[in-house]
């Protein structure tokens, strides 16, 4: 199989409602990724769009975004796991030129979940789980987490106030990002309001919903070196599922998929969890950043609180962990998070971070989850 | 009628384990077991994925769970908004099969602790719907 690279990065402003249509929000993304690999419409083989489907009003939105993009009449095709739909898009671009079969694959996510009402919305939070055994019930994406929080604090002593340590470092760093949508500094008291959305959970473990786009460029890597001055390497790809149905889950205080897709990852890239200099983990709660510290081996099962208590994931930690406010400060449009998340890590393995660089980083790390631990990616990236 | 009936709001109205329903009426909570190489699922389903078997009957849930896990939800999604507070919560059972479900909500929220015994009881939430709920054993 050949090498891939990313040749090309970008991301739109995540904000809470986008003042135009999926096409043009798609288009911000994707000219600021042209743009940073310094492409034309027709060097680019194939695309694949990613996002949630439920949020969009638009039929097969592949098709449409090919046409306003300028991609036809290449292939084009969607690609979705909810939450990690991007990063399964990677995967997806990255088979497609390994195999020999396209040079150049474009990975396209968007999301504008401002695109249907709030009652919509709620009606479409409901059947986010098994619509014939849990929705029933009256199931909901917090609570789901809620309930591997419960477990984590059960089985590791861990505390409301650890959870809310990881979003007194996001806010840090989402004041920095001026592409977040959430941009204020928290302190501790205020995280620690009693404003339960579901218990333990309270408002701010919880990311916001978001408008936003994320484009990804990747390229076979001896074409790569050809087109840009710094391609960043895909050194290993990992993923994994688990049952949708909690019944069917063997713990709550971890996601099997995570730690599956770390190990395979680790595999392909010949690396261990201590060779990261940067990561980005998908923490569209806060229980999510803790459980993937130990799911992709930062700390051991249950010293997750650790880290976090001796600031370890801080830009100046042994790991630093969603440097650029995470989930949780820069917003969650679904299918455009995980391509957001890959630009991060990019810009910091090229030295571009701004603010935000990890000094010297050379090996990243993305953990995107789709749906509760349904689907995990992990992607290990390295400077070439 | 069917399995419409099954749930505060329904989302599926047609499936093979429908009978599912049936034995609600009875306050039994039943899963599948496969004839073939005895596989046990809870929530029901009517495919082996382990031997691809169609050849299934059901068995009782019953006994004392523990709880493993809930939450106290204070939002609910569109059909549920005047159910909150509510518990949703997993019990697991002695042969090790686990229930998804909400919790009783006489209990009180301080007394809810994760391993708890628990059972299941069925719940007639009128006008022909039926759903289950995990009580204090």
């Amino acid at each position: 199989m050949r090498r891939v690279a990313v040749i090309g990065v970008g991301q739109s402003t995540f904000v809470r409602s986008y003042p135009g249509s999926i096409r043009e929000l798609a288009f911000e993304a994707y000219r600021d990724a042209m743009k940073d690999a310094n492409l034309k419409p027709n060097q680019i083989d194939a695309s694949v769009v990613c996002s949630a489907p439920e949020y969009d009003k638009q039929r097969t939105p592949a098709g449409l975004m090919a046409e306003y993009l300028g991609l036809n009449p290449q292939p084009t095709f969607y690609v979705e796991s909810v939450c990690s739909s991007s990063s399964s898009g990677l995967r997806t671009a990255y088979a497609l030129i390994a195999s020999g079969l396209h040079d150049v694959v474009m990975v396209l996510g968007f999301q504008k979940m401002s695109e249907i009402t709030s009652a919509e919305s709620q009606e479409r939070m409901g059947r986010g789980a098994d619509i014939q055994w849990e929705a029933p019930f009256g199931t909901m994406m917090p609570a789901y987490y809620a309930m591997y929080a419960r477990g984590h604090f059960e089985k590791y002593g861990t505390t409301e106030e650890d959870l809310a340590l990881i979003r007194v470092k996001s806010s840090t760093y989402g004041v920095i990002n001026d592409r977040a949508v959430f941009r204020k500094a928290l302190q501790l008291e205020k995280i620690m309001e009693p404003k339960y959305i579901a218990t333990p959970l309270k408002v701010f473990d919880c990311c916001a919903n978001a408008d936003g786009s994320s484009c990804v460029v990747l390229a076979a890597e001896e074409k790569a070196k050809d087109l840009v001055a710094k391609p960043v390497r895909i050194a290993g790809l990992g993923m994994a599922t688990a049952p949708i149905n909690m019944a069917a889950r063997q713990t709550f205080s971890g996601l099997t998929c995570a730690q599956l897709a770390a190990k395979q990852a680790y595999e392909m890239a010949g690396i261990t969890a201590a060779d990261v200099d940067v990561a980005e983990v998908h923490d569209c709660f806060t229980i999510a950043e803790m459980m993937a510290y130990e799911d992709l081996g930062f700390a051991k099962p249950g010293e997750g609180p650790l880290l976090i208590r001796n600031k370890e994931t801080y830009k100046e930690g042994k790991i630093p962990v969603n440097v650029d406010g995470g989930l949780l400060s820069k917003g969650h449009p679904i299918g455009a998070t995980g391509g957001s998340q890959i630009r991060t890590i990019v810009l910091q393995l090229r030295g571009e971070a701004g603010e935000m660089q990890v000094p010297g980083a050379k090996i990243g790390l993305v953990h995107n989850i789709g749906g509760v631990g349904i689907y995990g990616n992990v992607s290990i990236f390295s400077a070439v | 009628m069917g399995f419409e009936q099954f749930g505060i709001v329904s989302f599926t109205s047609a499936t093979k384990a429908e009978q599912f329903v049936e034995f609600l009426k009875s306050n039994e909570l039943r899963g599948t077991v496969c004839l073939d190489c005895g596989a046990k699922f809870f929530p029901p389903r009517t495919d082996c994925c382990y031997c691809l078997s169609d050849r299934m009957d059901w068995f009782t849930i019953s006994g004392e769970g523990r709880l493993v896990s809930f939450t106290t939800a204070m939002f609910a999604p569109a059909g549920f908004e005047k159910d909150v507070p509510y518990t949703l919560g997993v019990a697991e059972f002695a042969d090790g099969t686990k229930v998804f479900g909400r919790v009783d909500r006489s209990i009180p929220q301080e007394q809810i602790k994760v391993g708890m015994a628990m059972k299941t009881r069925a719940v007639d939430l009128g006008e022909g719907r039926l759903t289950y709920e995990l009580v204090a054993a």
